[in-house]
Parts: C-alpha cells; structure tokens; sequence
C-alpha cells in the first residue's frame, strides 16, 4: 500500500472509472430478486483513496466484505458452528484483493471492498445492491487497520445486526448471538494488543431477516475511542 | 466465624442480614476512627474497639479518660477525643477534651493529654452536657461540638481546630434540638445535618431508641424536619429504628471511606441474636432527595446483578435456554396452543443442573445480557468464614445460584467464573452500597496488581474489572431478587 500512496492521483482514477455503487432502497420483504436492477446506495461506495481514517468517533469505515452465504439459526450454538465451517481456503488468514472470488457450494462469492459514509457497515444496502439475499444469510467481512505504534489495553468494540462472532490477528475475541440490533459498543473484548503495523480484524455477521448491519472501533483503557490508526487494505 | 454462621443458622435463614463479627458489645460508640490502618470506637464506660479491616472486631485499650459517650475527630497530626462526665448528678456535667498522636496503644507515641474542659451544664440550667459530637466544617474549617442529653437543650459551641479546645469560652451556646440525645452533625451538598437520638435507652430490647435527622443551610440551624417542623420543638425526620433482629439503634457516626461510600456506624441496644446485648454495627449511609437513608449491608441470598449503565444482567457466556423450553409454534411437532396461549399450568423456575449439562466445564467467561431469568443469570451472594472483611461485612463468594461456579479475577483483572470455589483472594468480594443505594463490587484482591478494582461494565454486553469512578455509572451495580 505504501508503493500505491505514491501514486493516489492515479489510484483514485483508475478506482473513479470502475465505480460501482451500492443500492439503498430496502425492500419490505427482505428477500432480493436474483439480478433485478438496483439503485445506488447513498452510504456505500468503492475506497477512492490508498487508505481510510477512522471517523470521528473511532469507527472503521473500510473493510472487505463477502457476498452472503446462506445461514440459518442465531443462537450462541448454531451461530458457532455456522462460523466454524469451512466455507473457502484460508477463510481466518485471507486478506482478500477487492473483486476477488471464492467458490461456495458451487457458487461464485466476490469480495467488495467498501467505505461508509456512516458509522457502520449496512449490510441490507450492501446486498440488496448487489441482488444478493439478505435474510438467513452469513456474511464475512474483514479489514486491516494500521497502527503507527503498540497500542496496549485496547478493546475491540462492535454492533451488529445481528449474530456476530470476531477475530484480531486471528484470535477470536467476541461473539454476540440472538436476533439482535446494531447498537454501538454491544460487544466488547478483553483488553488486548494492537501491535505497530497492520492488524487484520475479521467478523462474520449472521442475520435472520430484516435489516442488518454492524460497526466497530476500538478502545482505550478509558474507554475513549482509539484514531490513532488508518485502514489500509494493501 | 462466629455462631452466625453455623449451618443450622444458614438453612434457616433465607435472607440474612450480617452485624459486625468477633467483640462487638459496646454502648455509645464514639464516631469510627481510622489510625494507621486499624479501626477504633471508643464507648462509655472507658470501652472501646479495635479492628483491622472493620468486620471482624476485639476488646481496646481503654482511653486516657473514662467517661460517657466519647466522640473523637482526626485534625492535622491529633486525635480530639471528648468525652462526658457528670458531676454528681445528672444534669450537672461537663464535657472534657484529651488528645493524642496516635490511636494505637502499641505506638512509641501513644499518650493522652488533658485539654481541659470545653462545655458544661450547672445542674439547673436546661442542658445536660453530656453526648458530645465534634464536627469540622469542611466550607470554612471552623469546628463545632454538639452535646446534649433530654433534659433541655442540645446545644452547639465553636471549638478552635488548632487546640480543639472552646474557640471563646464567653460565647453563650445555641440551642440548636431539644428532647433528644447524641447528636452529631454532617454536611453534605450545601445542607447541615443534625443527627440525633429520640427514645429510651439502657432498657435493652424495651430500648425506643431511634435515630431521627434535621437539615439547615446554616451549621447553627435552624434544622427542620422533612414536614418543616424544627428539632427545638421535637422535630426529626425518622433515619434509623428498630428493625429485623435488632431493637434501639443510636448515636449515629459518618464513616466516609471516600470515593462515593459512606458508611455510618450506631449501636443497637439489643441485638437478639447476641442475648439483647448492646452491639456496634456498621452500615451504608445512603442519601435519596437531600435526606440521609440508612442503607443494609449485603444480605445472603440469590440476585441478578444488573448494570446500571447498561440495565443488563451480568451472566455466564453460555447458550441460555428460555424458561420452560424453546417456544413449540403450532402447527409444529408438539406444537401447543398457540404463541401466546401458554402452557396451561405453571413454568417452574429453571432448573440449574438441567440447563448445566451444556455448560463448559472449565473456565466460562462472562458477559451482560437481558435478563431473562435464567439460570446463568442468577448469582447466591454468601459470606465466607475466616476470610476476613471490610467496615461492615464479611468478604462473599458470588456463585451460580444452585452450583459452585464462583466468579473470580484473573491475571489480567478480567472476569471469569472458574469451576469451583476455592476461597482464594480473588474468588473474595467486597460487596458495597454507594450512597444512591446501587453497589460497588470488588474482588478482595487482583493478581498482579495491587490496585482496588472494581467490576465494570463496557459496552452493552460486557463486564471487567476497573478503577472504579464515583462520577459515572460503569461500575455501579444493582442486586435485584431475581
């Protein structure tokens, strides 16, 4: 990422001419027609810059996102073992690029990278853009954030709508199950450490129906929201 | 422990509330002191108390003068005690000051020394100048004694808080209360409290004692009565009568441990579990719309610990099972009579070795959740023998209702609920009401870490253990009867 930040004028333009925008308008049932035509989203586009700051209130607002995987099931047990198949190689190390595919059940699934304009990830938006289910489904997300120094004592801190379990570095440090709303800070991990570099934050979000969603950020000892890093998905 | 705790005991009470532990027999207890890390009272009679964490208590060394119902002040590097004495008979008294560098006996510089005489009454005048209770301004740091005792006045002189003796001795003194005895005076958010003791005492479990309460925006009252109703005319807003096992408290004393905990401490002319002997206790000192409540300390029994910044339930993180089963839709195998008919007869409360079986059986870690009313929300609260305990109360064990699965810190001043109970330090909790009746929970002791933690909630859903913060709401707790 460092070799693209030399370039970000070229970047951005190349990533300006490839642009597709995500829909936005929800569809009461929550079931989405297979290819039907869709609108843009007004709070997902594709990253226009080499790399993302946090928001204001610490919040990711870049990550990787997987076509959904068909789910069923919300509580603690079910959701447990959803996230434990095997669903493609190297499913908790993959840094996917934006655009790559992995085979499901015969199925081709494309990672989308992604920014918010708001605090979270709306997944609904997300899918509903792409023709994809929403309801029932398994989503996985990933993003790398990039500290300019050790950062220790933080705790991951994220919403979702609604099941989630997630991973930094690889360990898994949440999980939050039950036909649940995004609510910020809803789950909360131990203390840990961010260490000088990139760290790979990874979740799968598991929804019923209805809308979905999730957000993330990280804390300080004071419970403050960390901004001491930026995302950079390489 | 003592006999409060044998098993008999334990079985027969549902609900137990917890008097302090080892000696506590005095009468008229002085206001708690903290020197160098033990605790004293001193009573009438020339006796008095000592403890080393404030539950568990012994016999003292009598102080340099032996009276009636001493108080005692800590300023500068000095402790004022003033104690009361009749001269002859009653109501002819007079309140003497002596004062010491130390309340430990033990000390190299433990000696009492005489100040004099600073309040008295000549036997006709309508003041029995007994009962003092000293009290340092924390506005302007000028210090006052309160004394008194039925017959007439209760009254209020200025002391000099670099002698601790009668600032004036000329200066004619209020008359601040009238038909009461052991006053003392508090402040707190702008208000003057003046603390005093109505009924009989000495008459053991037929004692009336109550301790009733009046406020004032001047340390020279007038104090009034929550019906407006001034203390010089018998006013007194009821803080504390007799209740539950114990008949009679009085002399109420502030214990301010600070950081949102104050503590108060009184005697109970009878306790019934001790043969109706006069006993100290020592319990949370509560404040609700600008009047002092008298709190309860911790009771043994089976609670929800609920987050008073989140409203959800400290829990197990294991998959919970709804109160009577999974809901059977109609329509579907075993299907009832539909969502919201019922079951037609009773749900029992879940049944925790039922629900158990799925549970890991190590470690589990914990979490906040709606509570549901389930099993792995529901923690016993019991006190544990032997192990010591805080001004009031004996450290607890906090375990899954029904199992022995205690919670404990762990090495990284996280929670957790190990497998069973071993008794170890940070299986130990202080469990403490702040003064707006929520509590504060901290394990007796963090590994590596020698700093006070207390349980804390982040987020939504989880719980740790951090500095606590008097200011905010993450580490106050509620214990509801689930």
């Amino acid at each position: 990422m460092k070799a693209l930040s030399v370039f970000p004028t070229l970047l951005i333009a190349l990533i300006a001419a490839v642009m597709v925008n995500f829909a936005a308008v929800p569809e009461p049932s929550g079931r989405s027609p297979e290819n039907a035509a869709r609108g843009p989203a007004p709070t997902l586009t594709r990253p226009a810059t080499p790399v993302k700051d946090p928001d204001g209130e610490g919040f990711i607002r870049r990550w990787l996102i997987l076509e959904p995987i068909g789910a069923n099931g919300l509580t603690q047990s079910v959701v447990q073992a959803a996230v434990r198949r095997e669903y493609f190689p190297k499913q908790f190390t993959i840094i996917p690029r934006d655009g790559e595919k992995v085979q499901i059940e015969g199925s081709d699934l494309t990672w989308h990278a992604v920014d918010t304009s708001l605090h979270n990830i709306n997944l609904y938006h997300f899918a509903y853009a792409l023709s994809k289910p929403t309801s029932n489904v398994l989503f996985w997300a990933v993003t790398v954030i990039d500290c300019s120094r050790e950062l220790k004592d933080v705790r991951l801190a994220i919403g979702s709508n609604a099941a989630s379990v997630w991973w930094v570095n690889g360990k898994e440090v949440i999980g939050i199950y039950g036909d649940r709303q995004s609510v910020i800070d809803d789950g909360v991990s131990k203390r840990l450490t961010l260490k000088k570099g990139p760290n790979v934050v990874r979740c799968a979000v598991v929804n019923g129906g209805g809308a979905t969603d999730f957000c993330a950020r990280f804390l300080d000892k004071d419970d403050a929201p960390v901004k001491s890093f930026t995302v950079n998905l390489g | 422990m003592n006999f409060r705790y044998s098993a008999a005991v334990v079985l027969a009470l549902v609900s137990a509330a917890f008097a302090l532990d080892g000696q506590i027999g005095i009468h008229d207890p002085s206001t708690v002191m903290l020197c160098d890390g033990k605790y004293y009272t001193f009573g009438t009679g020339g006796s008095s108390l000592v403890s080393d964490d404030g539950w568990t208590w012994s016999r003292g060394v009598a102080p340099g003068r032996r009276g009636m119902a001493p108080d005692v002040i800590h300023i500068g590097d000095r402790y004022y005690m003033y104690v009361a004495a009749n001269i002859g008979g009653q109501p002819k008294a007079a309140v003497n000051m002596i004062s010491n560098r130390t309340l430990d006996p033990d000390s190299p510089e433990y000696k009492w020394e005489e100040g004099g005489v600073v309040a008295s009454s000549d036997g006709i005048e309508d003041c029995n100048a007994i009962d003092p209770g000293v009290f340092l301004d924390p506005n302007d740091g000028r210090l006052w004694l309160v004394y008194g005792s039925y017959f007439g006045y209760i009254r209020l002189v200025e002391l000099n808080p670099r002698t601790g003796k009668r600032l004036n001795p000329d200066d004619q003194p209020r008359d601040i209360a009238i038909n009461c005895e052991a006053s003392a005076i508090i402040y707190r958010d702008g208000w003057y409290y003046l603390l005093a003791t109505h009924g009989s005492c000495c008459r053991g479990t037929d004692s009336g004692y109550n301790i009733r309460v009046g406020r004032s925006r001047k340390v020279t009252g007038p104090f009034l009565d929550n019906m407006g109703i001034d203390m010089i005319k018998g006013g007194g807003k009821l803080f504390l009568g007799s209740s539950g096992r114990v008949v009679g408290p009085g002399h109420f004393g502030l214990l301010d441990l600070e950081d949102g905990v104050q503590k108060f401490s009184c005697h109970y002319e009878a306790d019934l579990d001790r043969g109706g002997a006069s006993v100290l206790d020592i319990r949370p000192l509560l404040w609700k719309d600008g009047w002092p409540v008298a709190g309860e300390n911790v009771r043994e029994g089976t609670y929800e610990i609920e987050s008073v910044r989140t409203g959800t339930a400290l829990e197990l993180a294991v998959e919970g099972v709804p109160v009577g089963g999974r809901l059977r839709m109609p329509g579907m195998p075993g299907g009832g009579s539909g969502i919201f008919g019922g079951t037609g007869g009773i749900i029992p409360p879940q049944d925790v070795t039922q629900v158990s079986q799925n549970w890991p059986a190590g470690n589990i870690d914990l979490r906040l959740s709606n509570y549901m009313l389930q099993a792995q929300q529901k923690w016993t609260i019991a006190p544990v023998a032997d192990a010591g305990g805080y001004p009031g109360s004996p450290y607890f064990k906090i375990t899954i209702a029904g199992t022995d699965r205690a919670l404990a810190a762990t090495d990284e001043a996280e929670l957790v609920a190990v497998p069973a109970f071993t008794g170890a330090p940070e299986q130990l909790w202080r469990i403490e009401q702040l003064t707006d009746g929520a509590y504060r929970i901290m394990p007796k002791a963090v590994p590596n870490t020698r700093e006070a933690l207390a349980i804390s909630a982040v987020g939504s859903s989880f719980a740790t253990l951090a500095r606590f913060d008097p200011g905010g709401d993450r580490q106050r707790w509620y214990l509801n009867t689930p």
